[in-house]
C-alpha cells in the first residue's frame, strides 16, 4: 500500500502540481463532502491540466479589463509608501491620524507568478517567508505609539495536510498596541455602504486563511495568536469612483470554518484507503480521455451545481453525474439539479429510480416506503391537474372553432 | 440567534461576580436593573435572559415598581397568550393594581382571565384609568394620541425592529427584556437590501435599539431556574458562549424517578439514562428520509408516550409532582411533523391513556414555554443536506432548553457526517454584525453530550 | 420545493424536455414591451459598454461606448438610452381614469403602464446602478449633463425598486418568467443563464432540450457581464480606438468605433432574439385570473410615481432609505408577497396540487349537505345559518379543527373545518361548516350553498388584506431608531428646490 505520500505521488505522477493558495484553501469549504476534490487537493494536482486531458477544458479566465483595473486600484492604494492606506486605517480603525502616520513600509517581494521557476533575480519563496518573519519581528519589537508598519506582499506559510502552502496577502498593517491587521484590497465597489454579498463572502473566506497563517507565524515567533485581529480591513473603490474606502470585516466565523476544514483534511488516508492500488491520474499527455476518465472515476465525487463556480473539474463531474444510471431510466443523479431537490427525495439519488417509484414501476426498498408513497401521490396529482388543463384547453379550442 | 446581542457587557460582567449562592447572584442583578429603572438616567434598559432565568418574574416586579411610583406603564408582548399569561401573574401577585388589556374586537378572554378584575377594551381611551395596560405589539401599533411614561417590551429579541418603530412613539422610557439565544425574527421577503443599515427593519428590536443607543445599560440574568444542573452548562456553552449562565439548582435538588420499565427495550433504556443524566438520545439507523418520515415520527411519539407510561415522579425545589401529560412536550421543526406526531399520539392513546394530551409543537411556538421532560426530533435527522433553516442555532437552543428535568432526542445516525459535508458559503453583508455562535459549533457541542447518552434502536 | 415541482424537474432531466411548472402565466405581459439587453465593462463598478434596446423585435437600437472609462462617452450613452426610454416610459400617462380612494384624494390612473424586459436578473441590477449613477447628476454648471440623464435615472430607479415588489410586472427578467413557468433538467444556477434556459424551453428541431441547452453553454452570455474570452477580443479594439483618439485621428477613431460596434452587435444579437422568442412562448399561456388585478396595482404605482416627478417638491430617490422608509418598504413587500402567494395558489391548480400534497388543501366532491342547519354562536343572540358539508377526497388534509377555509371554485364561500374521518375506498371525508358567503339574511342566499356532487377545492383562508399600519413620519422617528433625520427646508411658493447635501455629494461623485 505504501505511505500516504507515496500514494499521492503515484496518483499525481508527472502531472503539474499546484500549490495551495488562499483561494484554494478557502474553496475547501465549498464542497467538503467531495472525496475526489479532497484527493486531488491533497496530491496537489493542477486540476486545470487534468480537466484538459479529460477533454473538458474550461474557461476559468478573468477579463483583461478586470485584471487591469485590479492592478491599478491596488497600486493606487499603496502609492507613496502607503500614505493613502494609512489615512484609511486611521478612519476605519478609529485611531488618531498620528497613530498610523509613520512607520516602516516594507516591500517584501513583489508579484511572483504562481509556481514560477526559481529566478536568480527574484527572491525564492522561503527567502520571502524569512524576510516576512524578520519584518514582522522588527515591527512588533518596534511597536510603540505612533508607529504603524505596513508590510507589502508578505509571504506566509501554512501547513495544508502536510504540505506547505504559501499565501500572499495584499498587505498587512502592524498597529498600535502591537495588533496586526490583515488588509485586503479588492477592486469590487462599495456603493452606498453595501457590496455584493457573494464577493464579500469570498473576500472574507480568503482573509480568514491569511489570518490563520499569520496566527501560526506569530505563534512561531512566540506571540499569542490574538495579536492578529479577526477584524480584517477591506479596501475597495467607493461608489463609482476610484477613491478607496475601507470597511472592517469580522471574519471569526470564516476563521472557525477554515480551521475545521484544515483539521479534517488530515483524513486523506481515509479517502485513499478504498482506492485501487496503483491508481494514477497521470496516463500521459496522449492518453485517451476515456482512460483518464476511468481513472478519475475511481474516486467518488459529490457533484453539486455550486461546483461549477469553484472547481475546474466540475463540468466533467457534471457530465458523469448526469450520465449515472442504476438500471432504471436515464436522468442521472438528483444532485445535478441542486441540493434543495434532494430534500424532497429522501435518500433516493437516482432520477430514473425516483421516477420509476413515482410511476409505480418498481417497488420501494425498506425505508423507502414513505418517499415512494409521496412520489406516487405527487405524480397522481400532477397527472390529474395537467390532464384536466389539457382537456379544458382542447375543449376551449374546439368551442372557439365551433363559434367561428 | 441574535447578532450583536451577546457581547459581554461591562455592567453584566461586574454583576456576574463570583457569588456562590445563585439566589444572591440573581438578586443582585435584579436589584441593579430596578436601580437603573429608578435612577432616571437612562431612556432604556436592556435585560438579557437565558432560558428560564426568571424573565417573567422580573417583568412583574419591575411593572409593580414602576406603577408603584405613579408612572403609567404599557407592556408590549408578542402574542396574545403572552399577554394573558402576564396579566394573570400581575393580577395574582399584585391584586391592588388596576390592570387593562387592549384587545382586538373578536378577542374572548379565557376563563381564568375572565375571573380577574382585568379591564378589557378595544380602545386605549377606555383604559385610561388603568395603571398598567398590556397588549400585543400589533395592537399597540394601532394606538394613537396616548403616551405612557414607561414601557416594558417583553420578548424583545423575538420582536422585529419595524414593530418597535411602530410603538416607540407611545413611551418615553422602556425596559427591554428577552432571550437573545432563541429564534430570531424573520422576514418573508429578501431583506438583504437593508442589511448593514443601523435600523435594518428585519433585525431584532434590541439589535437596532443598541446600535443607536450603545450606552444603554445591559444586564444579564445569571441563573437559569428552569434548566437543571445537567443542562445549564451545555446550553450555556453551546448557545451563550460569550455570556455564560448557570443553573440555580444543584444536581441533588432535582430528581426524576420512573417506575421500572417492563419491556427493557431501547425506549426504556434511554428513558432511564435521561432520568439519571438529564440527556438521552435514541438513535435510529442512518438513512436519508423526508421530514415526515414515518419511522422517525412513530419513534418520537412512542418515546414520548413511554415517558408518560413509565409514570414518572419529578422532585424539585418546588416539591414533588407526578409526570403527567401536561408536563411532557414534543418539539419538532416543521408543521407537518407536528401533525403527524399528534396523529401518532392519538393512536397510542388507547394503549397509553393520556398520550394524546402530550403537547406537540414546533420550535417557534415552544419559545418561552417550560416542561418537566421534553422529547425533540433533531432538526438535522435524516437530512441529505443541512440548510440554514435546519442549522439555525436558535431552533436547536429552543428545543434543548425547555425542560426542568430531562431532554430526550430522537435522530437518525449520521448527523456529524452531515455537518462535515456541509458547504459553508453564507453571504456576507457590510455593517451587519456577525451572529454567534455558529450553527455548526453549537450542533457539535450538543451532539457531543448526546453521544455519551445514546441508545441505538 | 415540493415533490410536485421536484417531479417536474426529474421528468425534465429524464426526458430531456422541459416540463410545466405552472398552468397559467402569473405575470402581466404588455402588448408592446420594451426589451433592454445591456452589457457592462468587467472590473468597473458600473461602466456601460453596449445595449440593445427597443420595442420592435426586428429593429433594435444598438448603442455602444467605444471607451467605457471615458466619463463624457458614458453620459452621452445614457442620453442616447434616454431618448428611447423616457418617451416609452411616459407615453402611457396621457390616457387615464379617475380613481376614488377611501382615505385619500382621488387620483388619475394610467390605463396602461410601461413594461421593460431584461434577459436575466443581472439586467435588473444594471438598471438599479444606472439609476443610482445618474439620478443625482446636475444639468447646469460644471459637468452638466443632458436634462434627460437625471430624469431617466429616476425612472430607472423606480423600475428597479418596483421590480423588488413581489408580483409586480413593470420590470421583469425573462429568466424569472421562464423558470416560473417551466421546469428544466438543470439547476437554478444554470437556469440563470438565458441561453441554456431557452435551450430547454425551446429546443432546436431534432434535438432535445438538454442537448440544445448544453450546446448553448458556449453562447455569448446574456449580460450585463461579458465573457472573459470576448473581452480578450474586445481589448485590442478599444486600445486601437484610444490610440486613434490620442492621435486625434478621427477617421481611424471612427473606424475603430465601427469595429467595436460590430463586435458587440454580433455578441448581443442572439440574446435579443432569445428574449423575443421567450416572450412569444410566454404569451401562449393564458394569464392567471388575478394577473390583471396585480397589473392594476402596477398602473397605480406608475401613475403615482409620474405624478410625484411632476411635483415641484419632487426629489431624487435617496441613496439610502431612512428608518421609517425602510420599515415601510419591508412591510409593503411582505404584504405583496402574501397576496401574491395566495393569488397564485388560487389561479394555478398545479401550485394548488402542492398544497394538497402537503395537506394544506383538499379537493373532492360534496358527498352530503345539511343546508338548513342553524347555530347560535357563543356571545351571539341569534342563530345563524351554518350549513354542514361533507367533502369526500382522495387527498390527505392535515388541518387542525376550526381551521378557516376558502374555496377556489366559490371564492365568496368561507367555512370552518369540523373533522376529518376515513371514508369508503381509502378516501377521507371532511366535515366542514359554511360560515360565510351566504348573504346577510336569516336564510342563505339562493345558490350560495354548494350542492351534492360539486367538485370543490378548499384551502386555508388567507388572512384578509389588512390596511397597513400607521407609520410615523420621518420627523417622528423615535429615539430607539436614531431619532429624526435632519429637517428638510419648507419650500416657499414658486421657489425651486435646491439639492440637499447628500444629493450634492452624489452629484459630484467622479464617475471614472
Amino acid at each position: 500500500m505504501g505511505t500516504t505520500d507515496t500514494r499521492l505521488d503515484l496518483l499525481r505522477g508527472s502531472l503539474p502540481t499546484r500549490n495551495h493558495n488562499a483561494r484554494t484553501v478557502a474553496a475547501l469549504a465549498a464542497n467538503p463532502g467531495c472525496a475526489r476534490r479532497g484527493v486531488m487537493d491533497a496530491a496537489g494536482i493542477d486540476k486545470t491540466v487534468l480537466a484538459a486531458r479529460l477533454g473538458q477544458a474550461t474557461a476559468y479566465g478573468q477579463s483583461p479589463f478586470a485584471i487591469v483595473r485590479g492592478h491599478a486600484f491596488e497600486a493606487l492604494v499603496k502609492a507613496d509608501g502607503g500614505a493613502g492606506l494609512r489615512e484609511l486605517l486611521h478612519d476605519v480603525l478609529g485611531v488618531p491620524p498620528e497613530a498610523v502616520a509613520d512607520g516602516e513600509y516594507a516591500e517584501l517581494g513583489g508579484e511572483l507568478p504562481e509556481d514560477a521557476e526559481q529566478d536568480k533575480k527574484r527572491p525564492g519563496r522561503e527567502e520571502r517567508v524569512a524576510r516576512t518573519r524578520s519584518a514582522l519581528r522588527r515591527a512588533l519589537e518596534d511597536a510603540r505609539p505612533g508607529l504603524c508598519a505596513i508590510l507589502d506582499h508578505p509571504l506566509l506559510p501554512l501547513d495544508v495536510s502536510g504540505t506547505r502552502a504559501y499565501l500572499e496577502p495584499d498587505a498587512m498593517a502592524c498597529l498600535i498596541a502591537g495588533r496586526l491587521h490583515v488588509v485586503e484590497i479588492k477592486s469590487f465597489s462599495v456603493i452606498d455602504g453595501g457590496a455584493d454579498p457573494a464577493k464579500l463572502a469570498s473576500a472574507a473566506r480568503q482573509a480568514a486563511v491569511y489570518v490563520l497563517a499569520l496566527q501560526q507565524t506569530m505563534a512561531e515567533l512566540g506571540h499569542p495568536p490574538d495579536v492578529v485581529s479577526t477584524d480584517v480591513v477591506l479596501v475597495c473603490p467607493k461608489d463609482f469612483s476610484n477613491q478607496p474606502t475601507a470597511a472592517l470585516l469580522d471574519i471569526r466565523k470564516e476563521l472557525a470554518v477554515t480551521r475545521r476544514r484544515l483539521a479534517r483534511l488530515a483524513r486523506v488516508d481515509d479517502l485513499l484507503a478504498p482506492l485501487p492500488a496503483g491508481l494514477s491520474f497521470d496516463l500521459g499527455e496522449e492518453a485517451a480521455p476515456q482512460a483518464v476518465a476511468d481513472a478519475v472515476a475511481a474516486v467518488p465525487a459529490a457533484y453539486i451545481p455550486g461546483c461549477l463556480s469553484t472547481c475546474e473539474l466540475a463540468y466533467f463531474c457534471r457530465a458523469e453525474a448526469r450520465a449515472c444510471q442504476s438500471g432504471h431510466g436515464p436522468g442521472g443523479l438528483a444532485g445535478t439539479l441542486g441540493t434543495a431537490i434532494r430534500g424532497e427525495l429522501g435518500g433516493i439519488d437516482d432520477i430514473g429510480r425516483a421516477l420509476d417509484l413515482a410511476d409505480g414501476k418498481c417497488a420501494p426498498e425498506r425505508g423507502e416506503e414513505e418517499i415512494a408513497r409521496v412520489l406516487r401521490r405527487a405524480e397522481a396529482l400532477r397527472r390529474e391537474v395537467l390532464d384536466d388543463v389539457a382537456a379544458r384547453r382542447s375543449a376551449g379550442l374546439a368551442g372557439a372553432v365551433a363559434a367561428s | 440567534m441574535n447578532a450583536g446581542a451577546m457581547q459581554p457587557g461591562s455592567d453584566a460582567a461586574a454583576e456576574q461576580g463570583q457569588d456562590q449562592d445563585p439566589g444572591k447572584a440573581a438578586g443582585r442583578v435584579t436589584a441593579a436593573v430596578l436601580a437603573d429603572l429608578a435612577s432616571g438616567r437612562h431612556r432604556g434598559v436592556v435585560v438579557d435572559s437565558p432560558p428560564g432565568a426568571g424573565k417573567s418574574t422580573l417583568v412583574v416586579r419591575a411593572a409593580a415598581e414602576i406603577a408603584g411610583r405613579g408612572d403609567r406603564l404599557m407592556i408590549v408582548a408578542q402574542t396574545n397568550n403572552q399577554v394573558d399569561d402576564l396579566l394573570l401573574r400581575l393580577a395574582e401577585e399584585h391584586p391592588g393594581l388596576v390592570l387593562g388589556r387592549l384587545s382586538a374586537a373578536d378577542y374572548r378572554p379565557g376563563e381564568e382571565l375572565a375571573a380577574t378584575p382585568v379591564q378589557i377594551a378595544g380602545k386605549a381611551a377606555d383604559l385610561d384609568g388603568c395603571e398598567i395596560v398590556v397588549s400585543t405589539a400589533a395592537k399597540w401599533a394601532l394606538v394613537d394620541d396616548r403616551r405612557w411614561a414607561w414601557a416594558i417590551v417583553d420578548e424583545a429579541y423575538q420582536m422585529r425592529s419595524d414593530a418597535l418603530l411602530l410603538v416607540a412613539r407611545l413611551f418615553d422610557r422602556a425596559l427591554f427584556v428577552g432571550d437573545p439565544g432563541q429564534l430570531d425574527p424573520f422576514a418573508t421577503v429578501d431583506a438583504a437590501q437593508w442589511h448593514g443599515l443601523t435600523y435594518d427593519p428585519s433585525q431584532s428590536a434590541v439589535a437596532v435599539l443598541r446600535r443607536h443607543n450603545p450606552d444603554l445599560p445591559v444586564h444579564r440574568l445569571p441563573v437559569s431556574w428552569r434548566l437543571p444542573a445537567t443542562a445549564a452548562p451545555l446550553v450555556s456553552e453551546a448557545f451563550y458562549p460569550f455570556t455564560p449562565f448557570r443553573s440555580g439548582t444543584g444536581r441533588r435538588d432535582r430528581a426524576l424517578g420512573f417506575e421500572p420499565g417492563r419491556k427493557c427495550d431501547p425506549y426504556d433504556q434511554v428513558v432511564d439514562i435521561a432520568a439519571e443524566s438529564g440527556w438521552g438520545m435514541l438513535e435510529l439507523p442512518s438513512g436519508f428520509t423526508l421530514p415526515s418520515d414515518d419511522e422517525t415520527v412513530r419513534t418520537v411519539a412512542e418515546l414520548a408516550a413511554r415517558v408518560l407510561a413509565r409514570r414518572g415522579t419529578a422532585v424539585s425545589e418546588r416539591g414533588e409532582n407526578a409526570l403527567d401529560a401536561a408536563r411532557i412536550a414534543v418539539g419538532v421543526s416543521h408543521r407537518e411533523q407536528r401533525s403527524r406526531v399528534e396523529a401518532a399520539l392519538v393512536r397510542l392513546n388507547g394503549e397509553i391513556p393520556g398520550a394524546r394530551d402530550i403537547v406537540v409543537d414546533t420550535a417557534n411556538r415552544l419559545q418561552g414555554r417550560e416542561f418537566d421532560v421534553t422529547v425533540f426530533l433533531h432538526p438535522l435527522s435524516g437530512r441529505r443536506d443541512a440548510t440554514a433553516f435546519h442549522l439555525e442555532t436558535g431552533r436547536l437552543c429552543v428545543l434543548a432548553s425547555r425542560h426542568r428535568h430531562a431532554c430526550l432526542v430522537v435522530a437518525r445516525a449520521g448527523i456529524p457526517e452531515l455537518l462535515d459535508a456541509h458547504p459553508s458559503a453564507e453571504p456576507v453583508h457590510l455593517g451587519l454584525p456577525v451572529s454567534f455562535p455558529d450553527g455548526w459549533e453549537a450542533n457539535q457541542a450538543v451532539l457531543g453530550t448526546l453521544a455519551d447518552n445514546r441508545v441505538q434502536l | 420545493m415540493s415533490a410536485v415541482t421536484a417531479l417536474g424537474r426529474l421528468r425534465a432531466a429524464a426526458t430531456g424536455y422541459a416540463q410545466p411548472a405552472a398552468t397559467v402565466r402569473h405575470r402581466h405581459l404588455s402588448d408592446r414591451p420594451l426589451v433592454f439587453v445591456p452589457y457592462a465593462m468587467a472590473g468597473e463598478a458600473f461602466a456601460p459598454l453596449a445595449a440593445l434596446i427597443g420595442d420592435d423585435p426586428d429593429a433594435p437600437h444598438l448603442f455602444v461606448v467605444p471607451q467605457p472609462r471615458d466619463r463624457q462617452r458614458r453620459f452621452a450613452h445614457v442620453a442616447e438610452l434616454a431618448r428611447i426610454l423616457v418617451p416609452y416610459l411616459t407615453e402611457h400617462l396621457s390616457s387615464t381614469e379617475t380613481v376614488e380612494r377611501r382615505n385619500d384624494e382621488a387620483y388619475e390612473r394610467a390605463l396602461d403602464a410601461p413594461q421593460v424586459i431584461v434577459p436575466s436578473r443581472g439586467g435588473i441590477e444594471y438598471l438599479h446602478l444606472l439609476g443610482r449613477s445618474t439620478r443625482f447628476r446636475r444639468t447646469e454648471g460644471e459637468y452638466a449633463v443632458h436634462p434627460d440623464v437625471p430624469l431617466m435615472g429616476r425612472w430607472c430607479t423606480y423600475l428597479a425598486d418596483r421590480a423588488r415588489m413581489p408580483g409586480s410586472s413593470v420590470l421583469l427578467a425573462l429568466t424569472d418568467l421562464l423558470t416560473q413557468t417551466w421546469s428544466t433538467g438543470q439547476s437554478d444556477l444554470e437556469n440563470g443563464e438565458l441561453a441554456a434556459l431557452m435551450g430547454w424551453v425551446d429546443p432546436e428541431r431534432g434535438r432535445t432540450g438538454a442537448e440544445t441547452a448544453r450546446d448553448a453553454e458556449g453562447a455569448p452570455p446574456a449580460g450585463p457581464a461579458t465573457a472573459p474570452e470576448f473581452d480578450e477580443k474586445l481589448a485590442p479594439l478599444i486600445a486601437a480606438y484610444d490610440t486613434a483618439e490620442r492621435a486625434e485621428n478621427s477617421r481611424a477613431a471612427a473606424r475603430a468605433e465601427e469595429r467595436i460596434r460590430d463586435l458587440l452587435g454580433v455578441e448581443l444579437m442572439p440574446t435579443w432574439h432569445r428574449v423575443w422568442r421567450g416572450l412569444e412562448l410566454m404569451r401562449e399561456l393564458p394569464p392567471g385570473a388575478s394577473v390583471a388585478g396585480r397589473w392594476e396595482t402596477d398602473r397605480m404605482s406608475y401613475s403615482l410615481f409620474a405624478a410625484d416627478l411632476d411635483s415641484p417638491d419632487s426629489r431624487p430617490q435617496p441613496r439610502i432609505p431612512g428608518a421609517v422608509a425602510a420599515a415601510q418598504q419591508l412591510s409593503r413587500r411582505e404584504q405583496a408577497q402574501s397576496r401574491l402567494d395566495t393569488e397564485q395558489l388560487r389561479d394555478d391548480p398545479l401550485l394548488m396540487a402542492e398544497a394538497r400534497l402537503s395537506g394544506q388543501a383538499f379537493r373532492g366532491r360534496v358527498a352530503a349537505v345539511e343546508a338548513d342547519r342553524m347555530v347560535t354562536e357563543p356571545g351571539k343572540k341569534q342563530a345563524r345559518p351554518r350549513p354542514l358539508l361533507v367533502v369526500r377526497t382522495t387527498d390527505e388534509p392535515l388541518l387542525l379543527r376550526e381551521t378557516e377555509l376558502e374555496c377556489v371554485e366559490r371564492p365568496k364561500a368561507r367555512a370552518k373545518l369540523i373533522a376529518v374521518a376515513d371514508g369508503p375506498d381509502g378516501t377521507r371525508e371532511v366535515r366542514i361548516e359554511l360560515t360565510g358567503g351566504m348573504g346577510r339574511g336569516k336564510t342563505p342566499e339562493e345558490g350560495s350553498i354548494p350542492e351534492e356532487g360539486e367538485l370543490l377545492c378548499w384551502t386555508v383562508a388567507a388572512s384578509g388584506f389588512r390596511g397597513g399600519p400607521k407609520w410615523p413620519s420621518p420627523e417622528e422617528t423615535p429615539w430607539t431608531h436614531g431619532g429624526p433625520p435632519e429637517p428638510r427646508k419648507e419650500l416657499q411658493e414658486g421657489e425651486v428646490r435646491q439639492p440637499d447635501e447628500e444629493e450634492l455629494a452624489a452629484a459630484e461623485e467622479p464617475w471614472v
